[in-house]
């Protein structure tokens, strides 16, 4: 994935998970689950369709790196 | 003929709102099949028929409210035959005494009885050619008789022969009308309810299929349409408007043909607060809490989750909350005076446990519905079960008896933030179990200061009910559970 790809792909799952989330409306370096105040389902949901979108499995102890918009989108574009 | 009548959602319900029929005349219904939607102030529930037959009359209009009790349906004995013309309501009351045959059935998508009478409606020009003259002049635009021949035509067509001008004898509606009706195209029918969800999810209405009454749109019809096309615009950040756009629909609505309108968002929400201010003054005045607290470890739990859902496909998975629900449930189940309700100065324990879960609603106040015998599913099937009450409760699509059978009430506040949490008892249960969220603490391991993951479990219990030792053996056992997360 492009970084551009990964910032639409958390974009496009966020809204899914907790519609209404916008991430234009914050900052990259915000908490998404205090932003969007994601509970653990939420969050959940959030994963599974990140992962499906990016088309690999995205475990549990990878979730830190998952915490805001710009280590997602380090996290899904690494080589 | 039973009567299916607006049910009470909880203890704080007094009136409802029909949002949706989800059958019509003519269909068979079983005990538990969800038959509509009704709005409370909290929110849009689906609710279950408790009798099994045939759908006769409905006699409410989405969008009307109505008390707890009001007739909304009658529902035949299976088997009997649909024949009979349509009535007004009130010639239904008026004829129900000389009504000899139980078969005598009304197919009228009749207008609720809480319905004003029609203003000086023009009285039938001459007598009907069949059937029991109406003792008055039906509402307007309800034709004074319909053949069985016409309605199963409309039917076929999608008409909704309210909307027909009948050309007929006494204003009949006849198969030329009802044809040149369906040649015009039919109107947009949508019920409230999912011209609320409509609006919630930006969806073009007339894109839309309807699967309903003659057609009608309904919500699961918009929701499948949102589904296959554009996700929904996000209105500009911040709690309040994801919950007004989650729950509650926008305010801004096109004005729906029925008449019904969803209330504004800052309306329902000022409805949702008053409802669990309500309720939850109620507790405070009638039960005497008494609070318990113990810190339970969680290392077995989290290493057990941990193990498991690396091996699990990402929809699979289970959170922490999951295993907490569980061992609640099993708790409970192991210290049944705390299982139950209280009901006239005494104790009712309940032989199942239904466990109530608080969801919040983003902002916009919380439900608590419950997941059916939660102590004997499985932890994934809880988990299966959480995720699909969580999206109900705010999709707005619980159902009725989720709303009312909860024995027991856990919130889970902590999830994300609190240490703890003391809760107030949802009457009338006797008890509110809490999770704080689960951290890693310093604690004694071996006789050596280890960090591991922790939670803070609380009971809230009813005096009344049960004294301290018995809630502290509910928090007991709940801490033994949890050390055998494998064998939850």
């Amino acid at each position: 994935m492009t970084p551009q790809q990964a910032r639409e792909a958390v974009g496009q799952a966020l809204k899914r998970a907790a519609p209404g989330s916008d991430i234009d409306a914050i900052d990259a370096d915000a908490d998404l689950r205090d932003a969007f105040d994601l509970d653990s389902l939420d969050f959940l949901n959030f994963v599974e369709i990140l992962s499906d979108a990016w088309g690999h499995r995205i475990d549990e102890d990878d979730y830190d790196e998952l915490a805001t918009l710009s280590s997602c989108v380090r996290y899904l574009s690494a080589p | 003929m039973a009567e299916f009548r607006m049910p009470s959602l909880g203890a704080d319900m007094d009136e409802g709102t029909l949002l949706e029929w989800l059958v019509k005349p003519g269909d068979q219904v079983h005990k538990g099949d969800i038959v509509a939607v009704v709005d409370t102030a909290k929110a849009a529930v689906e609710v279950e028929c408790f009798d099994s037959g045939v759908v006769s009359a409905l006699l409410l209009e989405p969008g009307q409210r109505v008390p707890v009790g009001t007739p909304l349906a009658v529902i035949a004995p299976a088997g009997a035959v649909v024949a009979a013309p349509a009535a007004a309501p009130a010639d239904r009351r008026r004829d129900r005494a000389k009504r000899s045959a139980p078969a005598a059935k009304r197919r009228a998508p009749a207008a609720g009885e809480p319905l004003p009478e029609p203003p000086a409606g023009p009285p039938p020009a001459g007598p009907p050619p069949a059937g029991p003259p109406p003792a008055k002049p039906p509402p307007a635009r309800r034709p004074a008789v319909l053949s069985p021949l016409v309605r199963q035509l409309a039917g076929q067509k999608g008409v909704d022969l309210r909307q027909v001008r009948g050309t007929g004898p006494a204003g009949a509606v006849t198969r030329t009308d009802v044809e040149s009706a369906a040649a015009r195209g039919q109107r947009l029918r949508v019920s409230p309810f999912a011209r609320r969800i409509a609006a919630e999810l930006g969806t073009d209405l007339t894109t839309v299929r309807g699967t309903g009454v003659n057609g009608a749109i309904r919500a699961e019809d918009v929701r499948r349409a949102a589904g296959t096309n554009a996700l929904p615009q996000a209105p500009p950040g911040g709690d309040g408007a994801t919950a007004a756009g989650r729950l509650a629909g926008q305010p801004a609505q096109p004005p729906g043909r029925q008449g019904a309108r969803p209330e504004a968002a800052p309306a329902r929400q000022a409805a949702m607060r008053r409802a669990i201010a309500n309720l939850m003054a109620r507790s405070k005045r009638e039960i005497p809490h008494y609070y318990l607290s113990t810190t339970i470890d969680l290392e077995q739990a989290t290493q057990w989750l941990r193990r498991r859902n690396r091996e699990m496909p990402v929809p699979a998975r289970i959170v922490p909350a999951a295993l907490l629900l569980k061992a609640a449930a099993v708790a409970a189940r192991e210290v049944p005076q705390l299982n139950g309700f209280w009901v006239d100065d005494h104790f009712v324990p309940s032989e199942r446990v239904h466990l109530g879960v608080a969801i919040s609603l983003r902002g916009g106040g919380m439900v608590a519905p419950a997941i059916h015998d939660a102590d004997r599913r499985t932890v994934a099937d809880l988990m299966a079960q959480l995720r699909d009450l969580a999206t109900r409760a705010r999709e707005g699509r619980l159902r009725g008896s989720e709303m009312t059978d909860s024995t027991i009430t856990v919130t889970n506040l902590g999830d994300r933030g609190v240490e703890s949490v003391f809760g107030v008892i949802y009457p009338p249960q006797v008890a509110l179990a809490g999770f704080g969220k689960v951290t890693k603490m310093p604690c004694a391991v071996g006789g050596l200061l280890g960090v591991r993951p922790q939670v803070t479990a609380t009971l809230a219990a009813d005096h009344r009910a049960t004294d301290g030792y018995t809630g502290a053996r509910y928090l007991e056992a709940a801490a033994r559970l949890l050390q055998r997360p494998e064998e939850l």
